[in-house]
C-alpha cells in the first residue's frame, strides 16, 4: 500500500461526495442492494461461469450513472488481484476432470472453477468499490447505522477516518525525516522503527486526549447525538426492488445462455 | 491474511458474519455501561494509528525481507480487549471498503480471524499472565511475542478452516494447513517484536495508560454466558441462511459427504497422505468426481466414473438438513474453537 | 446577555510529577473587555487557559465565572459560558462534516433539532465560512479551519471566549480575517498569544505572565511600551508601536 495510502481513502471519499442520480439514493439501499448482489454472485456453484457474465451489470450501471472514472476502480481490482489468483491457481493443478468441451477443446473443471473464481472476485471487488465510491464514507456509516450496526462502532469508523489523513501525514512527515539522514535501505532499522513508530504513538495518544478536551469543552457528556438523518424515499425502495428482482432473474436463469441462444438463432 | 470473497461461500461467510456480529455488539454493550468517555477519540486517533503503522516497515535481519506491525495485540494492551475488536473492526472495514483488501463477504471472516483472537485469547491469556505490569525487559518482550504467535497462529488456522468449510477453492486442507502456519509462525515473532518496541516506548513515558479497563470478575463469568448465547444464536443462524441458500449443490453434496462419509474416515488406518486424500476427497464435491459412493481411498484424478447422481442427491430427503449441516459445521467449529479457547481463559483467570 | 466577570483568587497548580506551573494567579476581567496574556514559552499561559473552562482544577485557589466559582460539579454549567479555542484546529474539528462540528455544541446542550441548526448556520454566517459546511475539515485550509473552529465555539453562545495561540499558522489575509473577527465580537476575550502586534490591534489591556506568575498588567500600550519590562521577561516591544502599519489602527 505505501505509506500514500492514507491519500487514496480521500481520493475515494471525493467520488462519493459527488452528486449524481446513484449518489443521491439513500446509503442503505444502496448496500442492502449490493448485500444481495453479492450473495447471489456468491451462491453460484464453484463451476459457473457464463451465468455470472450478466451481473457485471450492476457494478458498471453505478459506475457510469455515478460518473466514477472506471479507469479508476480498475486498476484498484487490479491491485487486489493477485490474492484470488494466487489461491485460485490450484484448482487446475487438483482437478482436472474434463467438465466442458469447447468443439473439440475438452476444458477441466479446475479451469472452470479458476475462472469462476476470479470472475467472482472482479464482480464482488467491483461492487463494493463503486458502492463506496457513489456513497462516501460518511453517509455510508450514517446508512450503516440505521441497520442495526452499534453507534460505537459507526463513530469509531467516523473518527478513524476523520483522522487518518492527520496521523498519516504525521507519519509520513517522520519516516521521511529518517530517510533524509539515513542511508536510504527500503525499510527500517528496527531500532529506528521502534523509535518512530513509538513517537508517532505517544503523539497519536497525546491528541486523543486533546481531542477528548475539546469535545468536553463542547458539552460532550459520553452519549453520543446525531442531526436528523436523511429519509429514504420510494425511489430508494423502488432501487432495492427493481436490483433484486434482476439479481433474482440472473440467480435462477443463465442469462447469458439465453441471450447466446437468442443470438445464434437469430444468425442462423 | 485478509481473505478474499472468492474463497467462501455464502454459508460460512454469514455464520462468520453473525459470529462477527455478535461479537460486536457485545463489545459495543460492555463498552457502553463502563465506558469513559476519553475512549471514543483514544479508538479513532488508535485506528489511524494502527492503520499508518502497517505502511512502515522495518527490515529483518539476516532476511532481506521486511515486516509490519498488524496492531491487533498492541490496541488489547492499550485499550483492553472489548474496544481493541472494535477498532480492528474498523480498520479492516475501511481497507475492505477502501482498498478492496478483502471482500465484503469475507470481511466477517477476516475481523473474526484478526481481531477476536488477538484480543480474547492471545493478551488475556498469554500477555496479560506473562507479562504482568511489565514495562520493559524480557518479560514483556517474550509475552509480546508468545501472545503474537498464538494470536495469529490460531488466526491462519480459522482461515484454513473456514477455506476448507467453503469448499470453494480446490486446495486440499493440509497442504494449506501446511502452507499457513509455519509462514504465521514467523510473521508472529515479527508482530510480537514490533508489539513490544512501541508498548516499551510507551511504558516509559505514560506508563499509566497500559493499565486499560480490566474486565471485572462479574464480567468475566457473563462473558462466558454471553459466549455461549453467541453460539447459539450462531448455530441457529448459520442453519437459517445455509437453508436459503440451499439451491447450491455444491453445499448440498458436501453436507451429504459429511454425512455419510464420516464412518470411512474414521475406518481408515495407514499414513497422513492416505488420510489427507481422503480428506480431500471430501471438498471435492462434484458428483461427477465419483466419490460419495463409499470410493474411499481414490484421489479426486483417479476417480473413473462420470455417471453422476444429481437426481437422487436432488431427491434426499432432508434437503434442509443438509444444508443446514454445512452452515452449522463451518461456523461451529470456529466458534467452539473460540468457546473452548474462552472456558479455557475462564478457568485460568479464575485459578490465578 | 449577562455580565460574566472572569475572576481568579490566587490560583496555584502542579502538575502530578510536582512540577508548578502557576503559583497564585489573581486578577478580574470586567465583561466585554479583550485581554491578552503574553509570556515565553513555558510560563505558564497555556496551563492557565486550561483552568478557565475546567479542563484543569487549581491545587488552590479558586476560578469564578460570572459569580459561579469552579467545581467539578459546576463545570459543566462553566463550559458553556466559557468557550475555548485550541490552538491546534485538527484537535478540534473532529465531525465528518463543518456543519456537524458547529452543530456538535449545540446538540449536546440538549437544544431542539430546529435551533441546533439555526445556530449552526447563524455561527458559520459570522465566521464567513458558510459556503463551507458540507465541507469534510481535512479538506480545509490553515484560516478556513481555524474560522471553523472559533464557529464552532459561537454556536454555543458562551459568553467568554478564550483562545491559544489563535494567529498561529495563518498567512497574513487569514490573520487580518481573524484580527477583523475578533474585533467585531462583543464577548469577553481571553487571549493568549505570541502575536504581539495582533494585541495592539485587538487587546485594550495585558497581562504578563512569567515563571506562573503575572508580573505585569495594565493598559495594552503602557505595557507593551515598557522596553525593560518586555526584554526582562522574554519578549520584545512589538513593531507597531514604532512604525506605522499601512493596514492597521490609525
Amino acid at each position: 500500500m505505501g505509506l500514500g495510502g492514507w491519500m487514496e481513502v480521500g481520493r475515494m471519499d471525493e467520488l462519493g461526495q459527488m452528486d449524481s442520480p446513484v449518489h443521491r439514493v439513500h446509503a442503505q439501499a444502496k448496500t442492502v442492494t449490493t448485500g444481495l448482489f453479492i450473495i447471489s454472485v456468491m451462491s453460484f456453484s464453484r463451476y459457473e461461469v457464463s451465468a455470472l457474465t450478466p451481473f457485471f451489470l450492476y457494478p458498471l450501471m453505478l459506475m457510469s450513472l455515478g460518473r466514477i472514472p472506471p479507469g479508476y476502480l480498475f486498476r484498484k481490482v487490479l491491485v487486489a488481484a493477485p490474492f484470488a489468483v494466487a489461491v485460485g491457481l490450484f484448482n487446475p493443478f487438483f482437478d482436472q476432470q474434463p467438465a466442458v468441451a469447447i468443439g473439440t477443446l475438452a476444458v477441466s473443471g479446475g479451469w472452470l472453477s479458476f475462472a469462476s473464481i476470479l470472475l467472482r472476485f472482479a464482480l464482488t471487488v467491483s461492487a463494493a468499490l463503486a458502492l463506496v465510491a457513489c456513497t462516501g464514507m460518511h453517509r455510508l456509516c450514517a446508512g450503516l447505522e440505521r441497520m442495526g450496526l452499534p453507534r460505537i462502532l459507526a463513530v469509531q469508523l467516523l473518527f478513524l477516518y476523520r483522522y487518518l489523513f492527520v496521523v498519516g501525514a504525521e507519519g509520513s512527515r517522520m519516516v521521511r525525516g529518517v530517510e533524509l539522514r539515513a542511508a536510504l535501505p527500503r525499510a527500517l532499522r528496527f531500532r529506528v522503527y521502534g523509535s518512530l513508530v513509538g513517537n508517532l504513538l505517544l503523539r497519536s495518544m497525546a491528541r486523543a486526549d486533546r481531542i477528548y478536551r475539546a469535545m468536553q469543552a463542547r458539552g460532550f457528556d459520553g452519549a453520543i447525538r446525531v442531526l436528523r438523518p436523511a429519509r429514504l424515499r420510494w425511489a430508494d425502495l423502488a432501487f432495492v426492488c427493481g436490483w433484486a428482482a434482476f439479481f433474482a432473474a440472473a440467480r435462477f436463469w443463465n442469462l447469458a445462455v439465453l441471450f447466446g441462444g437468442l443470438l445464434m438463432k437469430g444468425a442462423s | 491474511m485478509h481473505m478474499a470473497d472468492a474463497l467462501i461461500s455464502p454459508a460460512v461467510g454469514g455464520a462468520l458474519w453473525a459470529v462477527t456480529g455478535g461479537v460486536s455488539a457485545t463489545c459495543a454493550r460492555k463498552l457502553k455501561t463502563s465506558m469513559r468517555g476519553d475512549l471514543i477519540p483514544m479508538m479513532g486517533v488508535l485506528g489511524a494509528f494502527i492503520f499508518t503503522a502497517q505502511m512502515i516497515n522495518f527490515s529483518i535481519p539476516g532476511t532481506g525481507s521486511s515486516g509490519h506491525l498488524g496492531g491487533g495485540l498492541m490496541l488489547a494492551v492499550l485499550l483492553g480487549p472489548y474496544a481493541a475488536f472494535l477498532v480492528i473492526a474498523s480498520v479492516l472495514a475501511v481497507q475492505a471498503f477502501f482498498f478492496a483488501d478483502g471482500g465484503l463477504l469475507a470481511l466477517g471472516c477476516n475481523i473474526f480471524n484478526l481481531g477476536f483472537f488477538p484480543a480474547f485469547v492471545a493478551y488475556p491469556v498469554c500477555y496479560r499472565w506473562l507479562a504482568r505490569d511489565a514495562q520493559g525487559g524480557v518479560r514483556l518482550w517474550g509475552a509480546s511475542v508468545l501472545a503474537a504467535v498464538v494470536g495469529l497462529q490460531l488466526g491462519a488456522f480459522s482461515v484454513v478452516l473456514e477455506t476448507w468449510a467453503s469448499g470453494v477453492s480446490g486446495l486440499p486442507f493440509g497442504t494449506f494447513l501446511l502452507l499457513m502456519q509455519p509462514i504465521h509462525l514467523a510473521i508472529g515473532v515479527v508482530e510480537g517484536m514490533a508489539t513490544a518496541a512501541a508498548v516499551s516506548f510507551v511504558a516509559r513515558a505514560r506508563p499509566e495508560s497500559l493499565a486499560p479497563m480490566r474486565v471485572s470478575p462479574n464480567a468475566s463469568a457473563s462473558l462466558r454466558s454471553v459466549l455461549t448465547g453467541v453460539l447459539l444464536a450462531t448455530c441457529a443462524l448459520g442453519g437459517a441462511f445455509s437453508w436459503l441458500a440451499s439451491t447450491r449443490p455444491d453445499g448440498l453434496e458436501w453436507a451429504i459427504a459429511k454425512v455419510s462419509g464420516k464412518e470411512e474416515v474414521a475406518g481408515n488406518e495407514g499414513n497422513l497422505h492416505r488420510r489427507l486424500a481422503a480428506l480431500q476427497e471430501k471438498t471435492a464435491i462434484l458428483p461427477d468426481y465419483g466419490f460419495k459412493a463409499g470410493a474411499g481411498r481414490a484421489a479426486p484424478e483417479e476417480a473413473t466414473d462420470s455417471v453422476h447422481d444429481a437426481p437422487a442427491s436432488e431427491a434426499w430427503p432432508a434437503v434442509d438438513a443438509g444444508t443446514s449441516v454445512a452452515g452449522l459445521v463451518g461456523g461451529a467449529v470456529t466458534l467452539v474453537l473460540a468457546c473452548l479457547v474462552g472456558f479455557a481463559v475462564n478457568a485460568r483467570q479464575r485459578a490465578v | 446577555m449577562s455580565h460574566h466577570v472572569v475572576e481568579v483568587r490566587n490560583l496555584c497548580f502542579a502538575y502530578p510529577d510536582g512540577t508548578e506551573a502557576l503559583k497564585g494567579v489573581s486578577f478580574r476581567i470586567a465583561h466585554g473587555l479583550a485581554v491578552a496574556l503574553v509570556g515565553a514559552n513555558g510560563a505558564g499561559k497555556s496551563t492557565l487557559l486550561q483552568h478557565l473552562n475546567g479542563a484543569l482544577m487549581p491545587t488552590r485557589g479558586e476560578v469564578a465565572v460570572g459569580g459561579t466559582v469552579l467545581t467539578r460539579e459546576t463545570a459543566a454549567a462553566v463550559r458553556r459560558a466559557v468557550g475555548m479555542v485550541f490552538q491546534d484546529p485538527d484537535d478540534q474539528l473532529f465531525m465528518p462534516t463543518v456543519f456537524e462540528d458547529v452543530a456538535f455544541g449545540p446538540l449536546n446542550a440538549g437544544l431542539p433539532p430546529d435551533e441546533v441548526e439555526r445556530r449552526a448556520a447563524a455561527a458559520l454566517e459570522r465566521v464567513g465560512m458558510g459556503h463551507l459546511r458540507n465541507r469534510p475539515p481535512y479538506k480545509l485550509s490553515a484560516g478556513e479551519k481555524r474560522s471553523v473552529a472559533i464557529a464552532t465555539v459561537l454556536a454555543m453562545s458562551p459568553d467568554v471566549l478564550v483562545m491559544d495561540e489563535p494567529s498561529s499558522n495563518l498567512d497574513p489575509r487569514g490573520r487580518r480575517r481573524l484580527i477583523g473577527l475578533l474585533r467585531s465580537f462583543e464577548h469577553t476575550r481571553i487571549i493568549a498569544t505570541h502575536d504581539l502586534e495582533l494585541v495592539v490591534e485587538v487587546c485594550s489591556h495585558v497581562f504578563v505572565l512569567d515563571g506562573g506568575a503575572i508580573v505585569a498588567e495594565g493598559p495594552t500600550l503602557t505595557v507593551l511600551n515598557d522596553e525593560a519590562l518586555m526584554l526582562a521577561h522574554g519578549l520584545e516591544c512589538p513593531h507597531i508601536l514604532r512604525h506605522l502599519h499601512p493596514h492597521g489602527p490609525a
